[in-house]
């Protein structure tokens, strides 16, 4: 596969306060791929994807969408743009269905059409197995459906780039390993970035890692580079991994 | 009279003014600090407050002083006990969300207002000073002879507005030392910082809710009973305390409480004195528009931090 | 029956009830009805924001008054006719929405509450500050020769009766179709999810400013209307009181609902009608209500229909 470069990040850094969450982080994010960023808590993993979807506001550095800086826009703006991103807390509209959920997300791009609208809306929840549950209340969902939801609501939008923050967290096992499986089918078409403690799904979907350790990027890699880092694993591997 | 004695005069009823204020916005502030509850009913706990010492000065008779001294005691207890009670039947049982609380209080605003329309009736009613004695203020002119003093004619006030100006200062001390040196004070800060924090170190907070509500409502019933032998005792007027208190709270940044004693009085102050010099809806247009532009240009306060 | 059929066929019925009342029903409450129709334009108007957007604004007096003055004080000054006065009114609702909802949005929460109280009352004291023109609390009356709409006397019960039934379906149909349309689901999901809503890519800050616009402007033409079918303006009409009273309206009725304005409006005027032979304070009855309601139902009549009955109620 070609190593077309989709999103880039240059010195990218926040402080908070005098604390610094990020420091100076270059980082190219390849198209088509499934890259995992990594990391123990509190590396910076989630404010370095929100400095990246425009959540949080970087204290300085750029960020390159397509050849294009985004490091100004708000973050509806660069949504617009392609990116889409899942909440490590789930967030979706608890009081409307299930079906509604996924055409607000499906229908910025859209609305126009009812009937296209209405297609996509069941083709996603189909993708993500819950398009049996449609018309229920997204609030009365499990814990697990709620997240499926969450990222059917990333892919109704058929993003570029699709930012996962913790997707699989709280899930039951089973469940991790349909979504291991929704991952690799989406694989080639869809560049993915997933912040993702498990290292069981980390190893079974990224084609790349890159590793995020007090505020740093500690080391890129495939997954073998990576298992094989010694300071990765001084850092990360070697302590305590909840997988 | 001259500008200079006109000034002083605006002044000190300026000050008179910001006495009353600093009591009502201060319930207003410790019930949003420690709560987080806009209570929209404020202005009516004050309005109870004068039409309950009008009740006590009546039925007490007498030497007028022996009516107030038991108003002063007795108003803001009762006030204070029908906004604990009041807490613990709605506001607790909506458990405090914003939109409800504010629906919950403008309900108990009309309740109250309409109810005391329905027994005080719609007259104003006075309640007698306790003394009121005209005291004639100096002031200082250079003339031939050097500095002179003088005493213009209408430069004066009445032993009860200084009392007043006094009484207001005690009862922000006293409530100081209560909130700094008293355990009951000491939960109720601590309430304030967390409530969750503190429910977990066993802080019964569903009752320092309704004490906090209780105080705050007899701050506003202790400014009103103050206030009545100037302002008499009508159903309506607890609009413009509301307002101002509100204003007061804003500006001096939201639950801040010595950013409420300032703002207290800054605009205290500067009512008394722009309402001698303007007229006073021309006033209170400017500073209504003002406080909404402060809120939506600096919604800390003028006084208050940004919130991280 | 589709949902879709289902409730366009509650709407039409109930636009079909109001207009066989005006045959059946006595005079008495045939004008009731004609009030209650215009104050439930009011209603909708603050609907569309605090029960689809999910902002609460304590300041519509504002608006309401702005299409009040803004029709009654050009027939009054102007001398123009009935309808280039209603788009005076209809404009000066408008403009000031914009106005107030480019600064009111600055603010969240509490504090939209408020500056959106404290904006309505800056209002209300310049309409009395301005009383040289405006006769402040006391008001002043349209005669009936103003009050001529295209030749046509509104000032009978029958012509008032069909023009606020007019204005009351325009806008009932057009809030119905509304919230039905993506631009209802989007304010929706802005009032269930702000957070999701901007991260799903929608300019959040510009739909609540639409919001403001078309809440605050559907308030003036209930200000408009009062003012050409009651023939009276006044700084009542301006007041806190009148920013709370449709807020309880909606309350009663049920927020987020289409059918509720109507319903809270009607609900309300027949218990203050029916208490009145008990007692003159009838805000005693609406502080009641308001505290009952918050605490047992907040979600007000069609609210609960909604869940109990009929869940596909719009």
């Amino acid at each position: 596969m070609a190593a077309l470069t989709l999103l880039e990040t240059k010195g990218l850094t926040k402080t908070y306060g005098g604390l610094q969450a990020n420091i100076d982080i270059d980082f190219t994010l390849q198209k088509g791929l499934v890259t995992a960023l990594i990391g123990p808590n509190g590396a910076g993993k989630s404010t370095f994807v929100g400095m990246l979807s425009g959540r949080t506001s970087a204290t300085r550095g750029r960020v390159i969408f397509e050849d294009r800086d985004i490091s100004h826009l708000p973050a509806h703006k660069r949504i617009q743009l392609g990116l889409a991103y899942t909440f490590q807390i789930t967030s979706i509209f608890t009081g409307l269905s299930v079906h509604e959920n996924v055409a607000l997300a499906a229908g910025r791009t859209m609305s126009a059409d009812g009937n296209a609208l209405n297609a996509k809306v069941h083709q996603t929840l189909d993708q993500v197995g819950i398009a049996d549950r449609a018309d229920q209340i997204a609030g009365d969902l499990s814990y697990g459906h709620q997240r499926l939801l969450e990222i059917a609501m990333g892919l109704a939008q058929e993003p570029k780039l699709f930012i996962l923050d913790e997707p699989t967290q709280g899930l039951a096992e089973t469940e991790i390993n349909d979504f291991i499986a929704l991952i690799r089918s989406l694989a080639g078409h869809t560049t993915i970035l997933l912040i993702e403690h498990n290292m069981r799904v980390v190893m079974e979907t990224a084609d790349h890692i890159a590793v995020l350790d007090q505020g740093m990027m500690l080391a890129e890699g495939t997954p073998a580079q990576i298992s094989a880092n010694a300071s990765v694993q001084a850092a990360y591997l070697g302590k305590t991994v909840d997988a | 009279m001259e500008f200079g004695p006109h000034l002083m005069l605006a002044a000190l009823e300026g000050a008179v003014i910001a006495s009353i204020l600093v009591l009502t916005a201060m319930g207003l502030s410790i019930v949003f600090g420690v709560m987080r509850v806009v209570n929209v009913a404020h202005g009516e706990f004050f309005m109870l407050g004068a039409v309950l010492a009008w009740y006590v000065s009546t039925m007490l008779g007498g030497h007028p002083a022996v009516g107030f001294a038991a108003a002063l005691v007795i108003a803001p207890l009762v006030v204070g006990l029908i906004a604990a009670v009041s807490d613990q039947l709605i506001l607790k049982r909506i458990n405090y969300d914003p939109d409800r609380t504010i629906v919950g209080t403008i309900g108990m605003l009309f309740i109250i207002q309409q109810t005391t329309l329905m027994t005080f009736g719609p007259e104003a009613r006075p309640v007698e000073a306790p003394f009121n004695q005209r005291l004639a203020l100096p002031w200082f002119e250079f003339g031939e002879g050097g500095l002179q003093m003088i005493w213009p004619w209408g430069l004066s006030i009445t032993s009860y507005k200084l009392f007043v100006i006094f009484a207001a200062l005690a009862v922000l001390v006293a409530l100081w030392l209560f909130l700094t040196r008293t355990k009951i004070g000491l939960i109720m800060r601590a309430t304030q910082q967390d409530s969750e924090m503190a429910k977990a170190f066993g802080v019964p907070v569903g009752t320092v809710y309704s004490c906090v509500f209780g105080l705050g409502a007899a701050l506003a019933a202790l400014g009103a009973v103050l206030v009545v032998p100037i302002q008499q005792a009508h159903y309506l007027m607890g609009a413009d305390p509301l307002l101002m208190a509100f204003t007061v709270v804003i500006i001096g940044g939201l639950g801040s409480l010595p950013g409420t004693v300032i703002a207290a009085f800054l605009i205290g102050m500067s009512d008394g004195i722009i309402s001698v010099f303007f007229s006073p809806t021309l006033a209170q247009i400017i500073a209504t528009f003002l406080v909404a532009m402060i809120l939506v240009f600096r919604p800390q306060g003028l006084m208050g931090k940004a919130e991280t | 029956m589709t949902v879709a059929r289902k409730i366009n066929a509650l709407h039409f019925g109930i636009l079909l009830f109001l207009l066989a009342c005006f045959f059946i029903l006595p005079a008495y409450h045939v004008g009731a009805l004609s009030r209650i129709m215009v104050l439930a334009i009011y209603a909708i108007g603050l609907n569309i924001l605090f029960g689809y957007t999910g902002l609460l604004s304590l300041g519509h007096a504002m608006f309401f008054a702005a299409g009040m003055y803004g029709l009654g004080l050009s027939i009054k000054f102007l001398g123009v006719s009935v309808i280039p006065a209603f788009g005076i009114g209809i404009i000066s609702a408008a403009l000031l929405s914009l106005l107030v909802g480019l600064l009111a949005l600055r603010t969240v929460g509490v504090s939209f509450m408020i500056v959106t109280l404290m904006f309505a009352q800056t209002i209300y004291l310049v309409v009395l500050y301005f009383g040289e023109y405006t006769r402040g609390d006391e008001g002043f009356v349209l005669q009936q020769a103003e009050r001529m709409l295209l030749g046509f006397d509104v000032t009978t019960e029958a012509g008032r009766y069909f023009v606020a039934f007019a204005a009351f379906s325009i806008c009932l149909i057009g809030f119905a179709a509304l919230v039905q349309s993506s631009l209802g689901k989007r304010l929706v999901a802005i009032r269930e999810n702000e957070e999701r809503a901007r991260m799903l890519g929608y300019d959040v800050w510009r739909y609540k400013l639409l919001a403001v616009i078309v809440s605050g402007t559907v308030s003036g033409v209930a200000g408009a209307l009062y003012a050409l079918l009651f023939g009276y303006v006044g700084a009542t009409f301006a007041s806190v009181q009148y920013s709370i009273l449709p807020l309880l309206w909606v309350l009663l009725g049920g927020a987020g609902t289409t059918i509720g304005p109507l319903i809270g409006v009607a609900f309300m005027f027949y218990l203050i009608d029916a208490s009145s032979a008990y007692t003159s304070a009838y805000m005693l009855i609406a502080g009641l209500a308001l505290v009952i309601l918050t605490m047992f139902a907040p979600r007000g009549i069609a609210g609960i229909l909604r869940t109990k009955v009929s869940p596909w109620l719009p």
